[in-house]
């Protein structure tokens, strides 16, 4: 218990560190632009792709239940509300913690282990400033757009079933959906991306970041960071959602 | 022995947990000269160069570079004391996702104000001093352990400092990158102005290039002098250590408490 | 820096699919969002008394197959009316222009569209045109009001309650 309000400290502590970081890192664009690389556009085909199935399988089982009832036309609402509010961006944030977040910390921790963050410190420059902040920030940046790729394209697989083989009208499909859809609910699906974002990215770079400077180590923190992330991605899910509803 | 000294360290106290690593450790260097610190493994020789560059503080004592004390100093002059300072590591330290040039013109592209073209033939300069100015487009990945060593030791003196500090230059390496680290540190000393202290173990190489050495033992000076002082010495640790015996005043087994 | 250009341009490439992709979201797909002005397609209008929960976007049909849908929906506070623009795609321009358009309801529950039934005029609607002859939609509440209602003035009768009940909607 103890320890882990001593965990929620350090961590407050270190984003705040990071934050005092941003304005500086800001001059060197070329970083950050390197880490959104790293962050994004490397995880961009297994977000599509998740992003497919996942909508393929909602048009599936959407439309399985709405058929019992009699009210398929509905199918497109639902999909879009249930991609927007909540798969979206919670199955693009437990995605992104284990492709690129694991990446980030085992990456960061390897210089720990190999002391590349203290050679930095001896000469003078903030590893905080020079490592950390560009990658927390091309994390930031990538969350959301990779979670309205997710929605766009799971939006898409789900109508590819509803259309092609469920034989609903894309028309009605989409108008149907656009009928119920409001920007509010367009707007929290990106709050709760930028949240998400937020707290993945944080959750790695800190794990990397204060990482035994050992194999064993390095192992240990890109562990605790899939563990961490994901747990706290639901965690922060639930809020956000219960402060919406 | 005229006391001109770059840095001194008088009567620290450090521990780790319960386990003391340092009882009063005092020590100096001089300017201009080199000071080899030797000791066993784990008597704390990489912890003393932590507690130089203000990367962790003791419990009591003092410590003063450049007349600065650099436990007790903010971060802004912290670093700027640092800037003064170029340090090789053990294993390199490279940055991974920079090639070797990049590599040795990092602090100057941090620090200086030089501008590209003089930065280029600056981290040239350096590369031909440690035979690597061909290796300049590799990867850090791409080089052998002894060739990793020379770049560091290119990006230590990139910025000119007054101080060198050298964690254990020897460790791990063949006998030829051993000559090669050994002639270039002592072409750094020779050329002058610089102050270096070199962290290890390696009796022979020290007394090759040290002007003054120190024996860590138990968390203090157990012996200090001359190369050639240290090698007439009759004292027991002295000799244990320099003549490699496992019996002595150092003991074989590991005590809770320190040594 | 090493200049990287693959890696500038990959990651160009993803931002600007990010940003398609949360334009897309928060313009096409939310019903008060922008909506570039569709190519293709010709504006009707109509006038409800009653349009019941009709909603923007919602499906324009004839004989069942989908033909358009709802773009506005405004009220006229002359008329006392429901103005409702539709817009229909152009590969349906022989619409007779006295055509009669009924909001009717998908499903038992499901939501509201507009059903567009063949007149019998030699011409048919152009861009901008008004579809005369419209019927309300039907109210379920009203619907089972007006039942009860004549269950009272009919007595235990209640084969013949259908007739004025639908009436009565109307």
């Amino acid at each position: 218990m103890i320890a882990a309000l001593q965990k929620i400290g350090a961590i407050s502590v270190f984003f705040g560190r990071i934050l005092a970081g941003i304005v500086p890192a800001l001059a060197r664009p070329r970083l950050i632009v390197h880490q959104v690389y790293n962050a994004g556009a490397r995880s961009l085909i297994i977000i599509m792709l998740s992003g497919l199935f996942v909508g393929m399988v909602l048009g599936l089982q959407g439309f399985d239940l709405l058929q019992r009832i009699g009210s398929e036309e509905v199918l497109g609402i639902g999909i879009a509300l249930a991609l927007l509010k909540e798969l979206g961006p919670v199955m693009t944030a437990l995605l992104f913690a284990g492709r690129a977040g694991t990446a980030l910390a085992s990456e960061i921790g390897l210089m720990r282990a190999t002391d590349q963050l203290t050679a930095m410190e001896m000469m003078a420059v903030d590893p905080v400033h020079r490592i950390v902040v560009p990658r927390f920030l091309g994390g930031v940046i990538a969350v959301p757009l990779l979670v309205a790729i997710f929605n766009v394209i799971g939006l898409y697989g789900a109508q590819l079933i509803a259309v092609q083989q469920m034989g609903i009208d894309a028309g009605s499909f989409w108008g149907q959906t656009q009928s119920a859809v409001e920007l509010d609910d367009v707007t929290e699906g990106v709050i709760k991306s930028f949240v998400f974002g937020v707290a993945c990215s944080l959750i790695a770079v800190y794990e990397g970041f204060h990482s035994a400077p050992t194999a064993a180590g390095v192992g240990l923190a890109t562990t605790r960071t899939v563990v961490t992330s994901s747990v706290l991605i639901l965690l922060l899910n639930y809020l956000l959602t219960a402060f919406y509803l | 022995m005229v006391d001109d000294a770059l840095l001194t360290v008088r009567d620290v106290h450090y521990a780790v947990g319960a386990r003391p690593i340092f009882a009063g450790l005092s020590l100096s260097a001089q300017r201009g000269k080199t000071t080899a610190i030797m000791g066993p493994s784990g008597t704390g020789k990489t912890t003393l160069l932590r507690l130089l560059t203000g990367q962790i503080h003791p419990e009591s004592g003092e410590i003063s570079v450049f007349g600065a004390d650099p436990t007790k100093l903010q971060r802004k002059p912290l670093y700027q004391l640092r800037q003064r300072m170029g340090m090789l590591f053990q294993n390199g330290a490279l940055l991974t996702d920079l090639n070797v040039f990049e590599n040795v013109a990092f602090p100057l592209r941090e620090h200086s104000k030089l501008s590209e073209g003089e930065i280029t033939e600056r981290v040239l300069g350096k590369l031909q001093a440690v035979g690597l100015r061909e290796a300049a487009l590799l990867m850090p990945a791409e080089l052998s352990g002894g060739m990793a060593r020379r770049v560091a030791l290119a990006r230590a003196i990139a910025t000119e400092p007054e101080l060198l500090i050298y964690d254990e230059p020897f460790v791990g390496l063949d006998p030829i990158s051993m000559g090669v680290i050994l002639r270039l540190i002592k072409e750094i000393n020779s050329r002058g102005g610089v102050t270096s202290l070199i962290v290890s173990h390696d009796v022979e190489e020290l007394a090759k290039i040290a002007d003054y050495t120190y024996l860590l033992s138990g968390g203090k000076v157990v012996a200090e002098g001359t190369p050639a002082q240290m090698s007439r010495s009759t004292d027991a640790t002295v000799r244990q250590f320099i003549d490699g015996l496992a019996d002595g005043p150092v003991p074989f087994h590991y005590t809770e408490t320190g040594k | 820096m090493r200049p990287n250009r693959a890696l500038e341009i990959g990651t160009g490439l993803f931002i600007l699919l990010g940003f398609v992709a949360l334009v897309f979201l928060t313009t096409q797909l939310p019903s008060s969002g922008l909506r570039i002005r569709e190519a293709g397609v010709y504006r009707l209008s109509a006038t409800f008394d009653n349009i019941g929960d009709l909603k923007q976007g919602a499906p324009v049909s004839m004989s069942g197959v989908n033909v358009g849908r709802v773009t506005r929906i405004t009220y006229d506070s002359r008329q006392y009316k429901a103005v409702v623009d539709v817009s229909v795609d152009s590969g349906y321009d022989k619409i007779p222009d006295d055509s009669d358009a009924s909001i009717q309801t998908q499903g038992l529950l499901g939501g509201k569209y507009i059903a567009l039934t063949p007149g019998g005029s030699e011409t048919y609607f152009k861009d901008g045109g008004r579809i005369g002859f419209t019927q309300s939609a039907i109210v379920l509440e009203s619907l089972i009001n007006k039942l009860f209602a004549s269950i009272a003035d009919k007595g235990k009768d209640a084969a013949g309650d259908a007739e004025p009940a639908k009436e009565g909607a109307k």
